[in-house]
């Protein structure tokens, strides 16, 4: 039994390779739709293919007979099943909500909105009559774009919901910003926007539900990154079923970058479909479908200014934004662009004063929510970009701008005009560490020599901070959260000595498999092999709140470290007893519980484990087993940062820009697997240099989604993008057991500024282009600097 | 309409609709999932296997197009006890994160190598074009595949991997 034989090794920081990739390599891997239940019917979701219409009539009849159809489903099932509209999941100060049904009643809101559901024998027969199915739209007047939603004359999405204005929100002292600005050296403008995206993870989501009427148990597996959740608001929101006759399983999941976290209204639909056939039901999404119903990121349209005194010191940052919310509001829709967004606002600068407004506009395009750095991406952007315009204002290098504006190690913990208290952070080395590592000098000295050709050089070299972790309940139940951000965790012993862990957090690819056991491990001092860890199913754990918001490693991490603590604490007491010894006077050393000072006698967890079981002898009053949970709440945010640096490489004749280098310094604290760390941080800036470069979920002004597949939707591919080069500094967050902070996002949030940095840098340099809009696309680039030289050219003619 | 298709190494005789495409007789007539499927337009590569020996999407093959071909899937091409030099290559460089591009990388990977035993790291870049990663940003993926051939140099062959 490998358990006698307790090793010693610190697992904690390893690189090793995954425990769970055996499966995934092999095709072992069992995802939502690889899962037959027999006897399972298909459904095939009806959408409007308009971007608001009224909805007139379905003609059911048009599919019933059709060869294997066993039902359709449309919105009146819905409200005679009395199913609730999905809720949203963060509130503001008289914001307004428009109802959210699972199914279309008398109105689609966007192109993809759900208006009928047909259910049949096979998953194509259910196809073909979704696509014959009769509905009677009326097309109304639609609105895409938040500027033009806000327009006087502008159609109004929902009724309820007067000039499509969902919330007004602000934060900072807009007096103190105006008083900075008043006696301010210098001062830029910029006009930003921030692209809607789509998230795309690669498996698309699917949903599985069963009902046993014996029994009132409802079973549902779907795609979901917080399966607790999911179970909370639909029993208690939407179906009205007592929450524990609901187990809500999230197997592996294929990816899910934000997208994965919302209510969405295919699970309720199949859990009503499976209730009314008697038979379970499964839907899966198809690409196209996910283009049109996948929750989507950013679009944001901002006005940032900064002042500065005539030392250049950053004085005032102002910023200014409309934050389109698209047809409804899912589940942190209003909590993104204002809590996650302008408290991040001030960057890693002190910065006097900072002022952040912004503006929540409803329109008929696809739901806006989290994605991959939700809100902080878009802080990031609005700072960076607006401090490398600065810089150049001032004639001032980038990255010493930056250097001198940096809050200082000593200023820790460090109060922003925006709210948060940053806990810790030491910016200059990430600055240092990255400039060398990139050669920065002699990369200017190449932009120089290249200046004039065809091919023009870009550097950028951004700061970033942000807060992840989520996160403080109380905090941010004051803030608006409907729900706690604590996180549980259940330690379980076997009389044999193996150990399974269970979290509240779930892994869609953040391999917590390997990485929790590693916190377990060093923390019981036994191998790694001999500890396993389960999550995704609410049947089989406590409760806990999922993975989002870069919060596994930092609170489902720190409850698993304190349970653990619970163990050896109880494991402790009784090795002193089976050692006849206080407990005082016995350590837990490599491997072994043994009596100080007597290294002879000891005892294994193996023993203690088994004791613990057989119970035969046990410290007077103590209970038999050995088993503990958390419930961990942590005391503030975490505060990963760092140093990201692009180049770029434009060609002038066809604008096309390639990304040539990238390297970058990030925080997270003390690495618990550098290997999951680095996979962490590259994808994170392949979606970044993504939204930087090619992606753009385009919309018609009336809210035709221009780019929904995967022929117009330009996601990187794996010849777009170069190795990446990456350090780490370490500095740990004060207030967690583990001393980690989170990295599943700092690689997004840092990235699509960096890269747009870049390309501005070139364009600056060689043409004197401010700013140009994201995605840069051969094309776009190619015309602004074929405009900008027509400008030139007439400049020198008059 | 009956179709007999040889998937790694055994053949299965079935009857499909004329419609049905190969991915989907593989995962739902044969439950062979390992095969993914990630867009309708194929795009994503998530489908990738190996048709007669060479690589093909498989939501762009009709299940009655491979009557009488050899197929392999991702489960053909080792086990968690005898891996193919690049499921051990997926491994050890961490070129996978959710696992959901993994078997068509895998596959896609595999072919490159029998014409490639060296490939550059473009080489690899410009042959994996077909098929998107949303996790690792590609940088692992492309170690992966090297690793792979360095152990397939040392003659390490395991798994199935004298790929038909
Ligand atoms: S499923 Fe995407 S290419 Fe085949
Ligand atoms: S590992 Fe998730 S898509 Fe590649």
């Amino acid at each position: 039994m490998t358990s006698n034989e307790s090793k010693t090794d610190k697992y904690f920081g390893q690189a090793l390779k995954r425990k769970e990739d055996p499966r995934f390599i092999t095709g072992a891997g069992n995802y939502t739709d690889d899962i037959v239940i027999p006897g399972m019917l298909h459904a095939a979701m009806v959408r409007s293919p308009y971007p608001h219409a009224k909805i007139n009539g379905i003609n059911k009849d048009s599919v019933l007979g059709m060869p294997g159809v066993e039902a359709v489903l449309t919105g009146q099932d819905i409200v005679d099943a009395g199913i609730g509209s999905i809720p949203v999941g963060w509130l503001l100060p008289e914001l307004k909500t428009p109802a959210h049904p699972a199914i279309a009643l008398t109105e689609a809101n966007h192109v993809g909105d759900i208006v009928a559901v047909v259910v049949a024998e096979t998953r194509a027969l259910a196809e073909d009559a979704a696509a014959m199915l009769e509905v009677d739209y009326e097309p109304l007047p639609s609105v895409a774009f938040a500027g033009a939603a806000i327009a006087e004359s502008a159609p109004v999405v929902h009724d309820d919901v007067p000039g499509n204005v969902a919330f007004n929100w602000e934060i900072g002292d807009a007096t103190a910003v105006q008083e900075q600005f008043n006696v301010a050296h210098k001062t830029v403008k910029l006009k930003l926007k921030n692209q809607r995206l789509i998230p795309n993870a690669i498996e698309p989501r699917a949903s599985l539900a069963q009902f046993t009427p014996a029994s009132g148990e409802y079973l549902l597996y779907t795609t979901s990154q917080n399966p607790h959740i999911h179970r909370l608001i639909l029993a208690a929101f939407v179906m009205n079923i007592p929450e524990h006759k609901l187990r809500v399983i999230s197997p592996d999941v294929g990816g899910g970058f934000g997208s994965k976290i919302f209510q969405y209204q295919e699970e309720v639909i199949m859990l009503l479909a499976a209730r009314l056939m008697g038979r379970p039901v499964k839907w899966t999404a198809r690409r196209s479908e996910a283009f049109v119903s996948d929750m989507q990121g950013r679009d944001h349209e901002t006005e940032t200014e900064m002042a500065v005194d005539k030392d250049g010191k950053m004085l005032a940052f102002r910023v200014n934004t409309l934050a389109n919310l698209g047809a409804y509001q899912t589940l942190f829709a209003p909590a993104v662009p204002t809590y996650l967004y302008g408290t991040l606002c001030n960057g890693v600068y002190k910065l006097p004063a900072v002022h952040v407004k912004v503006q929540g506009v409803m329109t008929n395009t696809v739901p806006v929510d989290a994605y991959r750095g939700a809100g902080r991406p878009e802080a990031t952007y609005a700072i960076e970009r607006t401090v490398d315009a600065m810089a150049h204002a001032l004639g001032e290098d980038p990255a010493e701008f930056r250097r001198k504006n940096f809050i200082q190690p000593e200023d820790f913990p460090y109060q922003t005009p925006v709210a948060l208290v940053y806990d810790s952070g030491n910016y200059e080395p990430a600055l240092d560490m990255a400039l060398n590592m990139m050669k920065y000098p002699e990369l200017r000295a190449e932009q120089e020599r290249m200046k004039g050709s065809n091919k023009i050089l870009g550097v950028s070299v951004i700061s970033y901070v942000e807060a992840c972790g989520l996160a403080p309940s109380a905090l941010v139940g004051q803030l608006g959260a409907q729900a706690g951000q604590w996180e549980s965790s259940l330690v379980r012993v076997y009389p044999t000595g193996k150990v399974e862990l269970f979290t509240g957090s779930h892994s869609h690819g953040q391999g917590h498999e390997t990485a929790f056991p590693q916190i377990a491990a060093d923390e019981l001092q036994i191998p790694i092999e001999d500890i396993d860890l389960v999550h995704g199913d609410t049947g089989r754990m406590p409760y806990g709140w999922g993975t989002y918001g870069s919060r596994s490693a930092a609170v489902g991490g720190s409850a698993l470290k304190v349970a653990l603590q619970k163990i050896t604490a109880k494991a402790k007491k009784i090795a002193a007893h089976l050692l006849e010894a206080s407990e005082e006077d016995v350590e837990h050393e490599n491997g072994v519980f043994r009596i100080k000072g007597a290294p002879d006698k000891s005892k294994t967890f193996f023993d203690v484990a088994l004791m613990a079981h057989l119970a035969h002898s046990l410290p007077e009053g103590m209970e038999p087993g050995l088993e503990a949970t958390a419930f961990y709440d942590p005391k503030n945010f975490v505060y990963p940062f760092g140093t990201h640096m692009a180049v770029v490489e434009i060609d002038t004749d066809t604008g096309k820009v390639d990304l040539r280098n990238y390297g970058c310094v990030d925080d997270c604290g003390p690495l618990i697997n550098p290997l999951i760390v680095e996979g962490q941080v590259h994808g994170g800036i392949a979606q970044g240099a993504g939204q930087a470069l090619w992606e753009e979920g385009a919309y018609d002004e009336e809210g035709n989604l221009l780019a929904a597949s995967y022929m117009e939707y330009t996601m990187p591919r794996a010849d777009d993008l170069p190795m990446y080069q990456i350090d780490h500094t370490v500095t740990p967050s004060p207030h967690n057991p583990l001393g980690v902070k989170g990295i599943g996002e700092s690689g997004t949030i840092a990235s699509s500024s960096a890269v747009a940095n870049a390309v501005l840098d070139a364009l600056w340099h060689e043409c004197g282009i401010e700013h140009l809009d994201m995605p840069y696309t051969a094309e776009k680039v190619w015309k602004a600097i074929r405009d900008s030289r027509a400008g030139m050219g007439q400049a020198a003619d008059d | 309409m009956n179709v007999t298709v040889n998937v790694n190494g055994k053949p299965y005789t079935r009857d499909v609709e004329a419609r049905t495409l190969l991915v989907h007789f593989l995962r739902e007539d044969l439950l062979l999932t390992g095969t993914h499927v990630g867009c309708d337009t194929s795009q994503c590569g998530a489908c990738t296997v190996h048709v007669n020996g060479e690589a093909v999407k498989s939501c762009t093959v009709l299940a009655v197009q491979a009557d009488g071909m050899d197929v392999k899937t991702i489960e053909g091409m080792g086990t968690p006890g005898d891996l193919h030099p690049l499921q051990t290559g997926f491994w050890e460089k961490h070129g996978l994160q959710c696992g959901y591009c993994t078997p068509g990388m895998i596959m896609a990977s595999a072919e490159l190598l029998k014409h490639n035993a060296n490939p550059s790291e473009e080489e690899i870049r410009y042959h994996l074009e077909g098929n998107y990663c949303r996790c690792t940003g590609y940088h692992n993926i492309v170690k992966a595949v090297q690793h792979a051939a360095e152990i397939m140099a040392q003659g390490g062959q395991s798994g199935q991997a004298a790929d038909d």
